[in-house]
């Protein structure tokens, strides 16, 4: 039998209190791709971390090629062939594509040659894996899909055998995950190693070889890819049984709740929105599908009063809502009725300092009913909260805990519980379960099925687009700042909704 | 779960971080030659010995107090408000303005006059800084720096040009009437012992007043809350539907109205008129009692007294151990500056790992029994 | 005014610029490196302060040199304690190191040379003198004879401390150093984002460091020349804002060295026509030397309101360095 590529043994890693590896073994053959898959916080990021040199483990030992290697920094991890490919790319995005790969790799003190010798070896590698990118652009004009590209490239400059990637296809469209994992394959053919790191157990059965399931910082099983199937995937995950399914009834849409009508967004320059309008009806979920950063954060943020629009006009019940002018704020679009569960909790929905009583008043701060005369009535308060956070399933129900001592699904319960517990008309949810377990999943849907079974309309943000076609009445995908087009969730399928998420319409096809 | 318990985080650790700066500080008398037990029992003694240092001990606190205040309501936005020294300048010279050109029949309503416009001369000075930031971005920091310098250019413009008694080469003001003289401590405490000389006067109740006004304010009003939810994080405040320009210049203008009403402790209850430079680092010191306070109005008491305590001991220092510049106490100063804030992280992390491994150890005791 | 006057007083936007020039390419390389350092000042005072007191006590300007670069690289290693190992504030610290120098450089002063916080005159040969280039004349009455070449020459070019010629030639090397060697564009991708330094594989903490010594080195020949060439000596609070000067033209500059050197010269200009001229009549008005002594100030306020173009400061500036969890 050859060596593995990579052997782990018995490696931990605890962060203050938080143990996120436990004891954990995995090897991988040579020339293979690999996946890892777990829910958040199952330890897959931290264990990568620790392959490539960025965390050291407390306990554990690495073998490369049959060979003991200790790495404790990133520097070793470089000289014994490993390169990641982050999730959140490590680029300077007002360097150029050549200084970024060169950065940390340069030939000599001085920069020319290296630059010069850079420059050369890009257009082959370029050329030989299909991976071409301009040597001399800015990485900030590169499009997402390219400055992963710039990533791998980085690594494969640096002679790495072994790639890691961290959800790498997170920011792509269907048909860019489809090159990249082409790209991959070709990468594999050549004898490389790769592992994938991924929530998305479509990929993991598209292209693996063998899969490792991790939860709770421990690894719980190692299988062949060809032997297993997603569900037994989820299960292992979870360790419970889970349903993939959501289970909802047919909506029943009544009367127009919004309109938007060629609203326009004009963010650092660039036009975000080009002249968006849709429709919602009460009791209907309408999906937004796109690849992240196609408008659809603008959206959510203008009719969450966050951002000014420079043009169109919105109107909630046939009134019309001030979308350009200074009356556009927060508190306003609560006055009128407007529920917001924003995309990204720990910056924007809740103060991560401030304990969770303080933040179940966050936006409804004016609220009489929180307030006596001039000072805040913090009592009253309180009470709410530990009302809600009963009914929400909040745990650890304690009013008192700062927000940041929360799970990422408690707090996202918590956001859930203020923004929705007072039935708002409209409800604007952008990625309700980014970075949430499975378990609060579930429940966060039902809750939003349930406020559309009242009667309500609620727009539904997502990159997620399982949880768009789980969970829509109609479905509306967004590429660039437009709407593509609109389709109803059983008279579609991924790979068309896939083509309009990367701009292409039938009509032009 | 939080990595140690509150009362470690909020007393413990400025303790620790005061206490390094006071050993620092006396390693540093020890080093140029002289004892540093010897100083230390001098500025306790000189500060706290007699009505006489305690009158002085108190008149300083009264001054931090407020310069505190101002940096602490500033802190809680995140807003670093280095302008003190220029905005209590500024208020100095509305105090002058109203005491000079109003012939006011009783000194209370003549405070209530000063108050007025101390806190607006201030609040301006804060309010042109606050609105560069908010508008423009400029750093708030660089320009209220500027701003203290231009304050300074401005001040000394005024008192030789404007203020100056006809004849007199000294630049100050003339003397405020009779009338609007506060009341010093001799009067309303003089069965404690205070002379009629002590500079100790009624804006110490205005300094704890202004204490209890913050409090309310950072803590139990809207408005408290929103500055503070500012200050933790801007992306989440303009989802919440507050307006950061708001924050900023309300914020920021209480701020500076707070350094301002510093100058009628200075102005209106000690010199009775306006002098140059009476601020004397008092915006400065403000920062390093801020810091030390943790921003809380208490904490800002208990550490303008410190340092109340220190410009008095500092004089007293300066007459039995000449070899001990006054500047001694700027360099207190300035270490619990670096200590509480920017090496704050040096004493925080040792005890996060001591109050770690003290949970580990209760839960692995708590744990053993039952196996 | 006659040319010679022009001459004389660009002479004195060159001598006063060189602080200034200094304690901004010193800044340049700490918040290129995303380190803020608002203790310049601090920094340019201590150096200062230790590089007359050795000057005076050993009679050499060179010792004295050192003795205030070593202080100013102190107070920059404290600073970098501060803001690199304990990721703490980078402005508090900077103020902290502002009062800490302005603190000790008194109290020290006193406690050696007992003239109420100054140190001792110095002699002529403990100082920098001015060097003469060939061919150029140094008696102002000589100067007056030239022609306008000869002037430029004499006055303008010829007779400054080698200090100045030292500030003037790191502006290309700080150019040279930032944009065409492996160390610059790792010290700018640290400052841009140390997360693609990180990974690959170099130290983030190294690279500040060595940005926050640089710093340190040039706060020292910024103060050292405030202290032994353009004055006889220390006295308190000698640097007098010049650091908070230089931090304004360093965002004028937006963080470009030879933008530095225009920003430099133009508020060593308002400082030299300050200098010259008390009180500027304006036809009826009359400018008081207040309003001079405050334009500089007043001037980077505008600076900073954004009335000349906006400033993007290197984006990981101010940011301790956390590895994300």
């Amino acid at each position: 039998m050859t060596a593995h590529a990579i052997e782990l043994k018995g490696i931990s890693k605890a962060f203050g209190p938080v143990q996120a590896n436990r004891n954990i073994s995995m090897s991988v053959a040579k020339g293979t791709i690999h996946g890892i898959v777990g829910e958040n916080g199952a330890g897959k990021s931290t264990l990568m971390s620790i392959l490539y040199g960025f965390y050291k483990a407390d306990r554990g030992e690495i073998w490369i090629d049959g060979k003991l290697t200790p790495i404790p920094d990133s520097q070793a991890a470089i000289r014994a062939g490993i390169g990641m490919v982050h999730q959140h790319f490590k680029l300077v995005e007002n360097f150029t594509v050549v200084e970024n790969v060169i950065l940390g790799a340069e030939d000599g003190a001085l920069l020319r040659p290296s630059i010069a010798k850079a420059r050369r070896l890009l257009t082959e590698l370029s050329e030989e894996y299909g991976l071409k990118v301009d040597p001399d652009a800015m990485i900030e004009d590169l499009s997402v899909g390219h400055q992963q590209r710039v990533e791998i490239l980085k690594q494969l400059y640096r002679h790495a055998d072994i790639l890691i990637l961290d959800e790498p296809t997170g920011v792509l469209t269907p048909a860019e995950a489809d090159q990249l994992f082409r790209i991959l394959e070709r990468l594999k053919e050549e004898g490389k190693t790769i592992i994938l790191i991924t929530h998305k157990l479509r990929e993991i059965m598209e292209i693996t070889d063998t899969v490792s399931v991790m939860r709770r910082g421990e690894m719980t099983n190692t299988v062949k890819t060809a032997d297993t199937s997603p569900a037994e995937l989820a299960e292992m995950m979870v360790g419970r049984k889970v349903l993939l399914e959501v289970d909802k009834a047919p909506a029943t849409p009544g009367d127009v709740v919004l309109k938007v009508d060629k609203l326009r967004v004009v963010r650092g320059g660039v036009e975000r929105l080009k002249g968006v309008s849709l429709e919602i009806r009460r009791g209907e979920i309408l999906g937004i599908a796109g690849v992240a950063g196609n408008g659809q954060t603008e959206l959510l943020q203008v009719l969450g009063g966050m951002i000014p629009a420079q043009g169109g006009t919105v109107t909630l019940h046939n009134e019309p809502l001030d979308v350009t002018g200074k009356h556009s704020n927060g508190q306003t679009r609560r006055a009128r009725g407007i529920g917001h569960v924003p995309e990204d909790r720990q910056t924007e929905g809740l103060i991560m300092a401030y304990e969770a009583w303080e933040n179940v008043a966050f936006g409804y701060h004016q609220d009489p009913k929180y307030n006596t005369g001039l000072l805040m009535n913090n009592a009253a308060i309180k009470d709410d909260c530990a009302d809600k956070m009963a009914r929400y399933d909040v745990r650890p129900p304690n009013p008192r805990l700062p927000a940041r001592n929360f799970s990422g699904g408690n707090q996202q319960k918590i956001v859930v519980a203020r923004e929705m517990d007072r039935a708002p008309d409209l409800l604007l949810v952008g990625q309700p379960t980014r970075g949430v377990d499975i378990g609060a999943i579930e429940f966060i849907h039902k809750q939003i099925i349930a406020l559309r079974d009242q009667g309500k309309a609620i727009l539904l943000v997502s990159v997620e687009l399982d949880e768009i076609m789980g969970l829509s009445d109609r479905i509306a995908v967004m590429f660039d700042g437009r709407i593509m087009g609109e389709r109803l969730p059983s008279e579609t399928n991924e790979n068309e909704l896939g083509l309009l998420m990367a701009g292409v319409t039938q009509g032009a096809a | 779960m939080d990595k140690m318990p509150k009362w470690a985080d909020v007393v413990l650790i400025p303790l620790i971080s005061v206490v390094l700066a006071l050993v620092v500080s006396g390693l540093v008398v020890a080093i140029i030659g002289e004892s540093p037990w010897r100083a230390m029992e001098i500025m306790v003694r000189g500060a706290f010995g007699s009505a006489y240092g305690w009158g002085y001990t108190l008149y300083y606190a009264t001054n931090f107090i407020f310069t505190g205040l101002a940096v602490a309501v500033a802190f809680h936005a995140r807003l670093f408000n280095i302008g003190g020294e220029g905005q209590a300048a500024l208020g100095g010279l509305g105090v002058a303005i109203i005491l000079l050109g109003v012939a006011w029949p009783h000194w209370t309503i003549a405070l209530l006059a000063a108050v007025l416009f101390s806190a607006a001369f201030g609040a301006v000075w804060a309010a042109v800084p606050a609105y560069l930031q908010a508008k423009r971005g400029s750093h708030i920091v660089i320009t209220t720096i500027m701003f203290n310098y231009i304050a300074s250019a401005l001040m000394v413009y005024l008192l030789v040009n404007v203020f100056r008694v006809e004849g007199s080469m000294s630049p100050e003001s003339a003397t405020f009437a009779e009338a609007v003289h506060l009341p010093n401590a001799a009067s309303f405490a003089g069965f404690l012992g205070f002379r009629g000389s002590t500079p100790l006067n009624f804006s110490f109740f205005l300094a704890l007043l202004a204490c209890v006004f913050v409090w309310l304010l950072i803590w139990r009003t809207r408005l408290g809350y929103e500055i503070r939810a500012f200050g933790h994080s801007d992306s989440a405040a303009v989802y919440a539907g507050i307006n950061p320009t708001k924050i900023i210049m309300i914020t920021m203008i209480i701020s500076g109205a707070l350094a301002g009403m510093m100058a009628i402790n200075v102005v209106m209850g000690e010199a009775e008129r306006l002098v140059l430079d009476f601020v004397e680092g008092a915006g400065f010191v403000g920062i390093a009692v801020a810091l030390m306070g943790r921003s809380h109005p208490v904490g800002v008491i208990l550490a303008a007294l410190l340092f109340g305590a220190l410009y008095q001991g500092g004089a007293e220092l300066q007459f039995e151990m000449p070899a001990i510049s006054r500047e001694m106490v700027v360099v207190i100063q300035a270490l619990v500056i670096l200590f509480t804030g920017a090496l704050d992280n040096m004493v925080r992390m040792p005890m996060q790992a001591f109050f770690l491994s003290l949970r580990r150890r209760r839960e692995a005791g708590a744990r053993t029994p039952a196996e | 005014m006659d040319f010679l006057t022009i001459v004389q007083i660009l002479d004195s936007t060159v001598r006063l610029a060189t602080p200034l020039l200094l304690a901004c390419l010193a800044g340049l390389w700490s918040e290129r490196a995303g380190i803020f350092d608002i203790g310049l000042e601090g920094k340019m005072l201590a150096a200062a302060f230790f590089s007359a007191a050795i000057a005076f006590t050993t009679g050499s300007v060179w010792l004295g040199l050192f003795a205030g670069i070593v202080a100013s690289v102190f107070l920059s290693g404290l600073h970098g304690v501060a803001s690199i190992t304990f990721r703490g504030n980078q402005l508090i610290s900077g103020v902290a190191i502002n009062f800490l120098a302005a603190g000790l450089t008194v109290v020290i002063a006193q406690t050696w040379f007992q003239q109420g916080g100054r140190t001792p005159q110095l002699a002529t040969e403990s100082r920098f003198g001015n060097i003469v280039l060939p061919g150029a004349e140094t008696r102002i009455r000589d100067i007056a004879q030239q022609g306008p070449l000869g002037q430029v020459y004499s006055e303008l070019i010829s007779g400054h401390s080698i200090l100045v010629y030292v500030a003037l030639l790191m502006v290309p090397l700080t150019w040279f150093l930032l944009y065409r060697t492996r160390f610059g564009l790792r010290l700018r991708a640290v400052g841009e984002n140390p997360a693609a330094v990180d990974t690959a594989g170099v130290s983030v903490v190294g690279l500040r460091y060595a940005a926050v010594v640089i710093c340190g080195v040039l706060c020292g020949l910024a103060g050292a020349y405030l202290a032994t060439a353009l004055n006889a000596g220390f006295v308190k609070d000698m640097s007098a804002g010049r650091g908070f000067i230089a931090l304004a033209a360093l965002i004028f500059a937006k963080w470009r060295p030879w933008y530095a050197l225009s920003a430099c010269l133009l508020f060593g200009l308002f400082d030299a026509i300050g200098n010259r001229y008390q009180n500027i009549q304006l036809g009826e008005f009359i400018v008081p030397v207040q309003f001079m002594q405050a334009l500089p100030y007043i001037l980077v306020v505008i600076v900073l309101a954004g009335l000349v173009g906006k400033a993007i400061p290197p984006r990981a500036g101010g940011e301790p360095y956390v590895k994300e969890r």
